[in-house]
This record gives C-alpha cells, structure tokens and sequence, in this order.
C-alpha cells in the first residue's frame, strides 16, 4: 500500500505546488500591471541590475552553446546530406532547427542552470535569514519587491538572448559549411534565408518568452518556499534547476504541438 | 490620566497542525513603555509577535493594533498600520546585497517622497544614535553581530515608529554588546517615546529595561506586572523562570513516565 499512498502523495504535492505557482505567476502580473497605478512601480535601478545579470552576464555562455550546437548540427546533417549530393542543404537545416528549436530551448536550459539556480539561492538565503519578514514588515510586498524585478528583466532578455544566439548557431553552421564543406559563402547565405521563414524565428521566441517566466516564476516559487537553513536552500536550488528543466522540455513539446497544428 | 492602549490581544489561538502555539492570549500595551515578553523556549512568545505584526493571522481571537484590528484589514490599510511600527529581528535580518545606509535607507526611499540628500541626512542621524555613523558604505557582512543588531535597530526606527518590535535583542552577544543593546533601548524609548515590545528570555535585560513584564509559558499569559511585582510573585512557574533553577513546576524532561518503558522496547 505505501507505494500506492507514495504515488498518491506525489500527485497531491505536484498538484498543490503547480497550484502555488499559478498564485504567484497571478500575483506577479497583477504588481506588475498594477504597481504603476498604484504609484508603486518597482525601482528602473532594480531592474536593470537583474537585465544585467540575467542577461548581459549569460551572453558568452548562451553564445559559446549556441555556435558549437550549429557546428554540430552542420557536421551531422552533412554527413547524412552529402550521401545525396545535397550539401547545400546543410544551411536551411542548421539555421531551421537552431531557429525554432535548438536556440531558444539549449539558451533556456543554459538560463535556467545560471540564472534561475542564482533567484533561488538569494531569495532562499533572504528566507531563511528572515530578510523576506523584514521586507514585510516594512511594508514592502517581497513579490513587488523581488520578484516582479526578476520576473520583467528576464522576460525582456532572455528572447533578446535567444535572438543573438540564432545568429551565432547559424554563424557556426556557416563556418562549417564554408571551411569544412566548401559551400559557397553567398550562396550559403541566401539559401539559408530563402528557406527561413519569419514564422521560424517568432516561434521560438515565444518559446523562449514561456521559458522565461518558468526559470523565474520556479526559481522565486523554490526560493521563498525554502524552509531550514543552508541544507533547504541547497535543496531548493537543486528543485529549482530541475524542475525548470523538466518543465523547460515539457513545454517545449506542448508549444510545437500547439504551432504545429496550428500551422497558420 | 487615562493610558492610551496601543496594541490589544483578546484570547488569540493559534495552532500549527496538532499542536497548539497560543492558548488564548489577552494582553494590553500602553503608549510609551517597555513592555517585555519573556518566557522559555518554544512558549509561543516569538509566536505571538508575529501575530502581533499582522506575519501571522490567529485561528481565532483578535488583535487591535494602534487601535485597528490587523487580522480584518486588507494588505493597503495593513501596510499602513505596518509603516508605523518597527521591527527588530533576532538575527538582524539585514539586506545583504545592501550597504549598511542603502539599508536603513531603504523605507524611507520606498515610502516617501524624500530628496535623496534628505534621505542620506536622516541616515546619518538614525545610525549617530545607535552610534554607527561613518559605517553607511560598509555592507552587512563586514560587520559583527552586535553592530549588524545596531544597524537592524537603526533600519526599524527609519520611518519614526510609534511600536518598535524586539526579537531577542540581546540573544547570543557578549554582556557588554547586549548591555549597550539595553541602554540603546531604553534610550530610545525615553528620546523618541517609542513604545517598546521586547520578546527575550534574558532575566538581566529583563529587570533593566522594563516597566511592565508579561511571562508566558504553554501559550497562555501567567503573569503581568511590573519588574518588582515579577520579582516577588507567588507563583512557582514564575520565581523558577526568575531564578533559572533547574527544578520546579516547569519540567525540563517532559515524559519521565515512559523512559524505561522505550528503553525495554
């Protein structure tokens, strides 16, 4: 029966916790649309200190994943490709999957890992040291105060990130079918883009708009959910990263369903 | 004249799961004095200050906090009644990733309309009290316990507070530290005629600062009076508490009965 009764808990957990996250995601966009009316904006410093963070710092990391995922993908679609004489292939291919899929979701998952990974372990921190109460008690809401900051700058950056690394994973399938490949540059260009559509790129950067309000509104939910000092903040991270993960995958899925019936 | 009650608990419950924190609280504070919480570990006192902050909400009971009752009023009309009163956290609690000034500065940037030069004079002055000025630019890990205490008593009374809150004030710094902690608060109390609520279990700040004391043990309100009145009840609870001996009505094992029972298991 305890594997039943476990399997019952966990469901009821997954089920309350999705529950809160929901509260909190309404919470947020409810500050975040509503502060300014209530004069209660949060600070421009604030949240430009996170775009910063959030975005500017995981710039050559997000480019470093980017341009070697294009190199890879170049060389394993050309091994195939090169089979049928069809190289030049290899460029609506790379820039394609880096576009609609590979580029927002390897970004959000790099974002995740460095970003989300830092919310949880700084409002955990907060948590467990009491400096949320304080906020608090000092009137300040800890939502309008800590998480509609990092909710809005990593919703404006992370597409903005997701934007530059498309470029550099195509920059890298480029190198590849130029030096290794000895496909005419030009012609690698324009091939690219003739069969690149607009749809292509918006796509995934409403993948990666999802994404970013995962990575955050699980890195705050595990954050100011942490209970017990040093070991629950450890804990929590390691939720945090995890579960964004998983959740990052899942909704990748759900979102290419949903474009790909909907193919308007 | 008449004692103008600032803070007023009628029967407050409270229970987390089985156990029951608060078995019916009455308290009344009055406007201007120390008034002091003190009990053993795990009493319901930190408990009740909570309540008493509008962190927590009572299973029933109320609580009327300058005059209105915070387990009724929506979060705007809280924040208000939380803008004049301060709290002073037993671990500090303070911003991290903030200077030492960028923290008690930081209400005062939120809720007023203050000039920035204004702000960084009212700083000034709010650390000059709890003797820290010139430390504004160092950041809370640059400092010792006792000076981040002063720097949380210094972040509480920022926004000028009618209430000041007191968590363990004096829990864990040396005597010295914790007889400066003292004196800062009764001499806050006397300058600024801040009503004070301290919530400790430290018998010598008790009897320095005091002017009423309240002593609470399994969730429910066993004494009140003055220090002296304190000092000389009937009560066995009390004079243990008073005198921390080891033996008394208040056990410190609390199942003698089945001992050998779960050692025979």
């Amino acid at each position: 029966m305890d594997f039943i009764e476990n399997i019952g808990r966990t469901v009821l957990d997954t089920f309350r916790a999705t529950r809160d996250v929901m509260a909190l995601l309404f919470e947020t966009l409810y500050w975040l649309v509503m502060g300014p009316f209530k004069k209660k904006f949060s600070k421009r410093e604030g949240i430009f200190t996170q775009m910063a963070y959030a975005g500017v710092d995981s710039v050559i990391i997000a480019f470093f994943v980017s341009f070697f995922t294009g190199v890879v993908i170049a060389m394993q679609s050309a091994y195939q490709l090169q089979r049928f004489g069809a190289n030049i292939y290899v460029a609506p291919m790379v820039a394609i999957s880096i576009a609609r899929e590979l580029g927002p979701v390897l970004t959000s998952l790099v974002v995740a890992g460095r970003v989300g990974a830092a919310i949880t372990a700084e409002l955990g921190t907060m948590k467990v040291s009491e400096q949320i109460e304080a906020l608090d008690t000092m009137a300040l809401n800890p939502i309008r105060f800590l998480v509609v900051p990092r909710f809005l700058a990593l919703l404006i950056m992370l597409p903005c990130l997701v934007m530059f690394s498309d470029l550099m994973g195509i920059m890298g399938g480029f190198l590849v079918g130029v030096f290794n490949l000895r496909l005419n540059p030009y012609r690698y260009i324009t091939f690219s883009f003739q069969f690149m559509v607009w749809k292509d790129v918006w796509t995934g950067l409403v993948k990666s708009a999802v994404f970013a309000m995962i990575i955050t509104m699980v890195g705050c939910y595990m954050g100011l959910k942490t209970k017990g000092g040093a070991e629950g903040v450890g804990k929590s991270t390691t939720a945090s990263v995890v579960t964004s993960f998983i959740l990052i995958i899942l909704f990748d899925s759900i979102l290419t369903c949903v474009f790909y019936f909907f193919n308007t | 004249m008449e004692k103008e009650v600032v803070i007023k608990a009628s029967n407050v419950k409270k229970k987390f799961g089985d156990r029951a924190i608060l078995n019916g609280i009455s308290l009344e504070i009055y406007r201007g004095e120390t008034f002091v919480i003190m009990g053993g570990s795990g009493c319901g006192k930190s408990t009740f200050l909570r309540h008493v902050i509008g962190a927590l909400k009572p299973d029933s009971g109320s609580i009327h906090l300058l005059g209105k009752d915070i387990s009724k009023l929506n979060e705007d009309d809280l924040d208000k009644v939380k803008k004049r009163i301060g709290m002073c956290f037993q671990s500090s609690a303070l911003f991290d990733s903030m200077t030492v000034g960028e923290n008690v500065a930081l209400a005062l940037k939120e809720h007023t309309k203050l000039d920035k030069s204004v702000i960084d004079i009212v700083v000034k002055m709010k650390l000059e009290m709890v003797g820290l000025r010139g430390f504004e630019d160092l950041m809370p890990s640059q400092l010792s316990g006792g000076m981040r205490k002063r720097v949380g008593l210094a972040r509480a009374i920022a926004m000028d507070p009618e209430i000041v809150f007191y968590d363990e004030p004096t829990a864990g710094l040396d005597p010295i530290v914790a007889g400066v902690i003292d004196k800062l608060i009764i001499d806050l109390s006397k300058k600024l005629a801040i009503t004070s609520v301290v919530v400790t279990h430290d018998m010598k700040s008790v009897f320095s600062i005091a002017d009423r004391v309240a002593m609470l043990y399994e969730g429910k309100v066993l004494e009140v009076g003055t220090p002296a009145e304190i000092k000389a009840s009937k009560n066995a609870m009390v004079q243990q508490f008073v005198n921390g001996s080891p033996d008394g009505p208040i056990r410190f094992f609390q199942q003698k009965d089945d001992y050998i029972e779960q050692l025979l298991k």
